[in-house]
């Protein structure tokens, strides 16, 4: 069978081509390029850089199978950049990586792929998908390695994509992953994690958001959910709800983030105490079954990456919507991130926070 | 399967030349500027390999100095003829907009200097108008460049036109002939210039090896100092075994060029077989005036790079456009400034054969390709029509 592995260069998608390799599979690796290379355009962010590229280039060559880097500049600006900077301006904290996972890599590179007639695309994501002989329906579940689980940035996966995608170190710990690499010879074995948001040049958020929105930041006031003025800010995108750090106020008690006001330019915050929320709604809802359940349903849900999900109830409202309930109010529900329902380990589907 | 119709990218080196590259490798080890017999070894395999390239050019030994390829034979060209009509008040360089990147990037690079640059539209038939250079002509202008073939499309432009127009205003003309030399014959001074640029690797030659032929009396500023190598125009200890190797490779294929006719019926083959067994496909640029390995299609309603990648896991290798450093494709400016619409920028191929390639080849080709090309149209393309 003929398996597209999407190759950044790192350990995790290098093993990943490695086990198929393993598997006997026809596999083509594809890097896809993000931004233009050209010598003397400023740099672009941490990953898939020319310097990834190339390990990826290496690897498949250390396997021998065929490695293609696909140009993909035009969409990554579309589908992720355009929504990162855009979820910013209006007041809201992105995940690009979902998008980059659910509009590019099983959208467009799936696309790609099965214009060769491939019908999977593997990645070298922490997750696993299984496909329920029972109900004919594709599930998906958090990776055995629980501190490396990426479900998290897949929940908007259709059935469709997911019947195209494979996992291949979502069985894995990382520290297996690792030592796989090491034992087939890939000099990826031991090349860091990256973290931060791959595209944006030492991490840099608001210098980037800035540049791309191509507009002086709008600064404003910074007050209490009062109303009472205590300072000001220099650009609602430099803030995200729970920060406490770089808020430039003195104040007897540590102050949060609470929300931002991006219609009034205003940035509110509060205690700890305050920053906590009952409820959330979740847009654009996915549900991995295809379909949302009849009634409500109990669940875990997690509201961002680093989140040890909580339980809630959840109830549908239409196709779109989900009200979320939780058992214990959680700190820091944050409007762009998005909230994912689990089952255990199944992950039943997830929203964006309105 | 692997099947090589890449052949404007670059030739296999030919047996002959693989010899005599290592026979001069092996046996002269030499410096050319040295007076002992060492030297003299070393200076007169140079002087073989340089009687050698005269001849494919139709011109005298004394002409030629060799480069290290094709892009550095264009710089000096460019920018010593820049340099040295710079005292006279000539500050304007003019070029097709079908050049090799050698050629633009090495304007560009002028210009930011304080040249001023005029790029010649084309016509989608791919063939610089005399009327167009003519209009752009000035009496400041130093330099006119134009390729001899172009690489993309294979177009064969009307250089001795051209280079009387050149003239006629008192500027040098330069052309870009790496992709003519080995296809169709040279003679300098039937071309009119007074600057050719030829690469060994287009033509059964090593890489790293090429030359510029000055037409005699020309005066170029030397874009590398140092020793006196190149009678002063190019500094640097000549690569001989590579450089006898290109001799080797100039003399052959001068030998070889009335075959060429059957690669022209090869390539006809494919085209033909292409046309009418792939729907939606058509011949980019002029199909009368071009060199004979030549030809760039466009494959409607596909990228051309998926198909690139397809035809390369068949085992055939072709390619498109210009790569980019890390290996991707871009827009191909060729078909850009022969002001193709917009999808066929991006869903060309170019086929480039050679004398090697066979009719069982072709054939194979023309037999894997409309599967190919049904499969990626089969997808849906929110890809392309996003750009």
């Amino acid at each position: 069978m003929r398996v597209v592995v999407a190759m950044s260069g790192g350990v995790d998608s290098s093993v990943a081509a490695s086990l198929l390799v393993e598997a006997g599979h026809d596999v083509v690796g594809f890097s896809m390029q993000l931004y233009d290379q050209r010598s003397g355009r400023e740099s672009f962010g941490s990953c898939c850089s020319l310097d990834d590229l190339q390990d990826a280039r290496r690897v498949a060559a250390a396997l021998g199978f065929p490695h293609y880097i696909v140009n993909f500049e035009a969409e990554f600006r579309e589908k992720v950049v355009r929504n990162f900077v855009d979820e910013y301006a209006s007041g809201r904290t992105p995940i690009p990586c979902v998008h980059c996972n659910a509009d590019l890599k099983f959208a467009h590179l799936a696309e790609r792929a099965a214009g060769l007639g491939a019908t999977v695309v593997a990645t070298g994501h922490y997750a696993r998908v299984e496909f329920d002989e029972d109900t004919r329906r594709y599930r998906l579940f958090r990776a055995i390695d629980r501190d490396k689980d990426q479900s998290y940035f897949l929940f908007p996966l259709t059935q469709n994509q997911l019947a195209a995608a494979v996992f291949p170190v979502g069985h894995l710990t990382k520290a297996e992953v690792r030592d796989h690499a090491e034992r087939v010879g890939l000099r990826v074995a031991r090349k860091p994690d990256s973290h931060e948001i791959c595209f944006v040049a030492d991490g840099d958020v608001p210098a980037f958001v800035e540049k791309e929105l191509a507009e002086s930041p709008h600064d404003g006031a910074i007050v209490d959910s009062e109303g009472r003025t205590l300072g000001r800010h220099r650009g609602l995108h430099r803030y995200t709800v729970g920060q406490r750090r770089g808020l430039g106020l003195s104040a007897a008690r540590p102050l949060y983030v609470l929300r931002l006001e991006p219609a009034l330019h205003r940035l509110v915050v509060g205690p700890r105490e305050e920053l906590t929320r009952p409820t959330l709604t979740a847009t654009r809802v996915n549900w991995i079954a295809g379909h949302p359940p009849e009634t409500p349903i109990r669940a875990t849900a997690r509201i961002r990456h680093r989140h040890a999900d909580a339980a809630a109830t959840i109830t549908p409202d239409g196709d779109e919507l989900a009200h979320v309930v939780f058992d214990v109010p959680q700190l820091a529900v944050t409007p762009g991130q998005a909230v994912v329902f689990y089952a255990g380990d199944e992950v039943l589907g997830g929203g964006w926070i309105q | 399967v692997r099947i090589y119709l890449d052949y404007n990218a670059t030739t296999p080196p030919l047996p002959e030349v693989i010899g005599t590259v290592t026979r001069v490798l092996t046996d002269v080890f030499g410096n050319a500027s040295s007076v002992h017999s060492f030297g003299q070894q070393a200076k007169a395999a140079l002087d073989e390999a340089r009687g050698q390239v005269a001849a494919l050019l139709c011109a005298e030994p004394s002409e030629i100095v060799f480069t290290s390829g094709g892009t550095e034979a264009d710089n000096l060209a460019i920018r010593g003829a820049a340099e040295a009509l710079l005292p006279a008040g000539r500050r304007r360089l003019v070029a097709s907009g079908i050049e090799h990147e050698a050629v633009l990037s090495t304007f560009a690079a002028l210009e930011r200097c304080g040249w001023t640059t005029t790029l010649l539209r084309v016509g989608s038939t791919g063939i610089v108008s005399p009327a167009a250079l003519e209009a752009a002509m000035t009496t400041d202008t130093a330099l006119v460049s134009v390729m001899h073939a172009n690489n993309e499309v294979g177009t064969i432009q009307p250089v001795a036109e051209l280079s009387a127009i050149a003239r006629q205003h008192g500027a040098l003309f330069h052309t870009d002939a790496v992709q003519s030399a080995g296809k169709i014959p040279i003679d300098v001074k039937a071309l009119g210039a007074d600057l050719v640029a030829i690469s060994g690797h287009k033509f059964g030659g090593p890489k790293g090896t090429g030359a510029l032929w000055i037409r005699r009396g020309v005066r170029l500023v030397a874009q590398s100092t140092g020793g006196r190598q190149e009678r002063g125009r190019r500094a640097g200890t000549e690569n001989i075994p590579a450089l006898a190797g290109l001799g080797t490779a100039a003399t052959l294929a001068q030998s070889r060029l009335p075959a060429m006719s059957a690669v022209a019926e090869r390539r006809d083959r494919l085209e033909r077989g292409i046309l009418s067994a792939v729907a939606g496909t058509s011949v980019n640029g002029d199909s009368s005036a071009r060199v004979p390995n030549t030809t760039n299609i466009s494959f409607d309603g596909i990228e051309a790079e998926s198909l690139l990648i397809a035809l390369d896991l068949e085992g055939v290798a072709v390619s498109t456009g210009s790569a980019c450093s890390s290996g991707t494709l871009e827009p191909s400016h060729v078909l850009r400034a022969m002001n193709l619409p917009q999808p066929r920028t991006r869903n060309s191929l170019r086929f480039s054969l050679g004398l090697s390639t066979t009719t069982d080849e072709i054939d194979f080709v023309v037999g894997v390709l409309p599967a190919l090309v049904a499969r990626l149209r089969a997808v849906g393309r929110p890809a392309l029509a996003a750009r």
